[in-house]
């Protein structure tokens, strides 16, 4: 790279990493919500064979920085004999991780449906399968789209650590320009809005998904969390 | 490649450069919690006022914080500061970036912790004709601070975690000193996994004396 390449140059090169940055995410999505539903069913369950190791899942990975886990995948499983391309590496990790927090979410979900409703269903004698994937889960749905809306954005900034691991996404080239270039303050603001623009379509998605669920369910359920009052005009026009 | 079992006194070898590392992850903590809180309360002060062109575009900003990953935001301030003529440390450069991104997240937390206030809170308060001053300090503020207290601190063992990230940028705390031991030695099995213990050790710790706080003062909001 000589010193005559302009920013201009190198944007075709930076904009590949968009793709990847896209595929990591949704890959990693695709890991961690079946992960989460797993986790809040063995966390949930009445078996403490289920319960604890899916407490320690959550706990190991919640409880200890997602980079650590990341570069042990990368750098000691090897030693072990294992040896993950860094792709598969990094969906895990992440997927793992974003799924041990999600869990919460959906537990939450899973809880918010009434008692009556799984009486029924265990009355009726649907089997355990149907249960969950034909009762419950339906209706705790809607509860959880909107802290899954904020899960994409997380997981959409969260793939940024990959670009540590070798995969060439928006923030590896971006860094790998800047390295030659001198000019990474406009990388690093081109790569900064672009985050920006997919976490804004992304949170725009989950929007339109709580719509359409919403209106699928034929009713407004109020999200998790109390309702919001803003504060009155009057309480901010004195000084303090 | 280096044998597969676990060397304890490669292990026992390391420790104080790894301890001295979690120190500093400790201070970058400390300092960049302490940064984004008095940051934070700024952008909401400046949010709930409703000034013309300052208002949105602190809105804009705390968005655009929240909506761009840490590392690329360490990595513009670390790369650009000094462009601008602002050499700092690289641990001073961290501690900022840190402030920045959290103090998005903090503005968030302060603001949910005012609004989550009943609205006949703010009538009652109205028709007792109280002084503005001592309806904040005497009635918002005291009832805030309970839904704000743990979720700040879940906001400073989050960043805790996320220190880590600081070892991009040069800064020698605890993952630079794992992976500074790993590349030298050829070994990453034992410093990787002591670090992710110590990491694992701390937050956890502060993580369940946050849950036990929370629901020794919890309190049903009406």
């Amino acid at each position: 790279m000589s010193a005559s390449n302009t920013l201009w140059d190198f944007l075709p090169f930076l904009l590949m990493g968009i793709p990847v940055t896209i595929e990591v995410t949704v890959l990693a999505m695709a890991v961690a919500l079946p992960v989460a539903v797993i986790l809040a069913l063995g966390r949930g369950s009445r078996l403490a064979m289920l319960r604890w190791p899916a407490g320690f899942v959550i706990e190991l990975f919640r409880g200890s920085s997602s980079l650590v886990q990341l570069f042990w995948a990368f750098y000691v499983l090897p030693f072990f004999g294992i040896n993950l391309p860094a792709l598969v590496a990094g969906v895990l990790v992440l997927g793992l991780n974003e799924g041990s927090y999600f869990s919460e979410v959906v537990r939450a979900g899973i809880n918010a449906v009434s008692a009556g409703q799984r009486e029924a269903a265990l009355t009726l004698g649907f089997s355990p399968s149907y249960r969950f994937f034909r009762i419950i889960l339906p209706q705790a749905l809607p509860v959880m789209i909107p802290p899954f809306g904020n899960a994409l954005v997380t997981m959409l900034k969260f793939t940024s650590l990959v670009s540590l691991v070798t995969i060439q996404d928006l923030s590896f080239r971006a860094d790998l320009i800047a390295t030659s270039l001198a000019q990474s303050a406009s990388v690093f603001g081109i790569i900064m809005v672009i985050y920006y623009a997919l976490a804004l379509l992304l949170g725009l998605g989950a929007r339109l998904l709580e719509r359409g669920v919403n209106r699928r369910a034929g009713r407004i359920i109020p999200a998790l969390g109390g309702a919001h009052t803003s504060v009155p005009a009057w309480a901010l026009g004195g000084d303090l | 490649m280096s044998s597969f079992h676990w060397d304890w006194n490669f292990a026992w070898s390391i420790l104080p450069a790894l301890l001295m590392g979690a120190k500093i992850t400790i201070i970058a903590t400390l300092l960049g919690s302490l940064l984004s809180f008095v940051l934070g309360l700024i952008w909401t002060l400046l949010r709930l006022k409703r000034i013309r062109l300052v208002t949105p575009a602190i809105n804009f900003f705390v968005s655009f914080v929240r909506g761009t990953p840490l590392l690329v935001q360490l990595y513009f301030v670390f790369y650009v500061m000094p462009k601008w003529g602002l050499s700092m440390p690289a641990l001073v450069t961290g501690i900022v970036g840190l402030g920045i991104y959290y103090s998005a997240t903090a503005s968030e937390i302060y603001r949910a912790g005012i609004e989550e206030l009943a609205a006949g809170q703010w009538e009652a308060a109205l028709v007792l004709g109280l002084p503005i001053r001592r309806v904040w300090l005497g009635i918002v503020l005291p009832q805030a601070v309970k839904t704000v207290l743990p979720m700040l601190g879940n906001q400073v063992v989050a960043m805790f975690k996320e220190t880590s990230l600081l070892s991009t940028i040069t800064v020698m705390e605890l993952l630079a000193e794992a992976t500074s031991i790993g590349s030298i030695e050829f070994r990453y099995v034992e410093p990787l996994t002591l670090a992710g213990f110590i990491y694992f050790a701390i937050s956890y710790t502060a993580a369940r004396g946050i849950r036990r706080l929370e629901t020794e003062h919890h309190v049903v909001h009406g």
